[in-house]
């Protein structure tokens, strides 16, 4: 079976499981809401300081947010030791990460595009006339978080305490894609409006040189 | 068995004593050889072992990440002990640098800590190699152990690069007040600096000889442990 009709199955799976109880995209979409709101406690921003922080805080709740949700992952398959069953799939090892890997950036994806109006009223900001280049921009960090986050909740489903590692073991690494995101999006809510192409490309590179090491390294970790 | 640990004892004992004949020759230089900094004064002295902690730390990473490779390639365990030897002396070795740099700074730039990319970007590092040893500790099983701290400290040196830049491009792209601009080094500065270096790189070298034989140690404690249970013993 081909690499991309093995990773489409099992994406298939992982979507029909979500969407019968969808219990995951509404805890992280309320998870995510209440950290933006909680934010606001800590300083009352004016216009400025809005368009200046907000980017940086949607992007931090986003990576908390990735960090909580990505960790059932694997632990999912662990209660009828589903993965072993997988493992024994005629299919690529590799299949199993990115159909997961996929499965979750679409999570994360759906809970951004529901949470934008939102976010961008709490904090009055217009995302219509900048509304392609934020996708773009959204689109480019959710892979970045949804890689080493699969790769890492692969991990983390292996060891004890789980719950806390993978936070300490995820947020280091994506420190770059918390830059190169919240950068990029600073650049969009400014006076006049900018996409910073160097973000934009850096945040592309990240992608791509996780999948390769994801393609190249990622098999090991469902090795028996 | 008698005679091997005896030698074996000798041999740490030799090394040793070079290891910190070299540091103390290292402290001389730094001390009373280099000459003093006109405007910094005697402060700038830290600077002999805050710069070559930080170099010696890079030379940990890359051992950490052969080792890594080196495991996924071959299974064998003598590269998971290089690896967590060379992770812990890394850990060790930014710690050093992190502590002295904010000792340097205070008298020189007013701040402990000046947000600068340098130094923030030698933070991050070290909180991925500080979270490397505590996914360590939270695995049992010595080969799973092995193989997902192998990923885990792949996946941090292809982020080192990204995270220096990263992080540099955001520092310019905000005005930063401009601090240690480089410029020139007194040819005998750059001499000591070469020396404590030296002495650090020994240190290295002797930490990680000897960590290394703990891990293998252990491993062995380990097996025998889990022999005696097998047989009921």
């Amino acid at each position: 079976m081909s690499l991309a009709r093995a990773t489409g199955l099992i994406l298939a799976k992982e979507l029909r499981i979500e969407l019968r109880s969808r219990a995951l995209l509404s805890t992280t979409f309320v998870f995510v809401l209440l950290v933006l709101v909680l934010f606001s406690f800590t300083f009352d921003p004016t216009a400025t300081e809005a368009r200046r922080f907000g980017p940086g805080l949607l992007w931090l709740a986003l990576l908390f947010a990735g960090s909580l949700m990505l960790q059932p992952t694997f632990v999912r398959e662990q209660a009828n030791d589903t993965l072993s069953a997988l493992r024994m799939a005629p299919i690529e090892p590799f299949a199993v990460l990115l159909g997961k890997l996929a499965a979750n950036a679409v999570y994360l994806f759906l809970v951004e595009l529901i949470l934008l109006p939102i976010f961008a009223g709490l904090y009055n900001l217009s995302i219509l006339p900048v509304l392609g280049r934020l996708l773009l921009v959204m689109f480019l960090g959710t892979v970045g978080l949804a890689t080493t986050g699969t790769v890492f909740s692969a991990v983390t489903a292996q060891a004890r305490l789980r719950e806390l590692l993978l936070p300490v073991l995820l947020l280091p690494i994506l420190a770059p894609v918390l830059i190169g995101s919240s950068e990029a999006t600073v650049g969009l809510f400014s006076d006049q409006p900018y996409l910073d192409t160097t973000w934009v490309v850096f945040l592309t590179a990240f992608d791509v040189v996780f999948l390769t090491a994801a393609w190249l390294f990622g098999e090991y970790l469902f090795e028996e | 068995m008698a005679a091997k640990s005896k030698s074996n004892l000798a041999s740490s004992v030799f090394w040793s004593l070079l290891t910190f004949a070299c540091l103390a020759l290292a402290c001389y230089a730094a001390l009373f050889v280099a000459p003093e900094e006109k405007t910094m004064g005697v402060i700038q002295r830290i600077f002999y072992f805050h710069v070559p902690s930080f170099w010696t730390a890079f030379l940990a990473i890359f051992t950490t990440t052969y080792g890594s490779v080196a495991y996924i390639a071959t299974k064998k365990m003598k590269w998971d002990w290089i690896a967590v030897s060379a992770a812990e002396l890394a850990a060790a070795f930014l710690t050093i640098g992190l502590v002295t740099g904010p000792i340097w700074a205070k008298p020189v730039w007013g701040v402990w800590w000046a947000w600068d990319a340098r130094t923030t970007s030698t933070f991050v590092l070290w909180a991925m190699y500080v979270s490397y040893l505590l996914l360590r500790t939270l695995v049992d099983e010595p080969e799973r152990r092995a193989l997902l701290s192998a990923v885990v400290a792949i996946f941090s040196c292809i982020d080192v690069p990204l995270v220096y830049f990263s992080i540099w491009m955001y520092r310019t792209q905000h005005p930063q007040p401009v601090i240690g601009d480089g410029g020139y080094l007194d040819p005998r500065m750059g001499k000591v600096l070469l020396e404590c270096w030296g002495a650090l790189v020994a240190l290295f070298l002797l930490l990680l000889r000897e960590r290394y034989r703990l891990e293998k140690m252990r491993s062995e404690v380990d097996g025998l442990r889990m022999e005696v249970e097998r047989r009921g013993l």
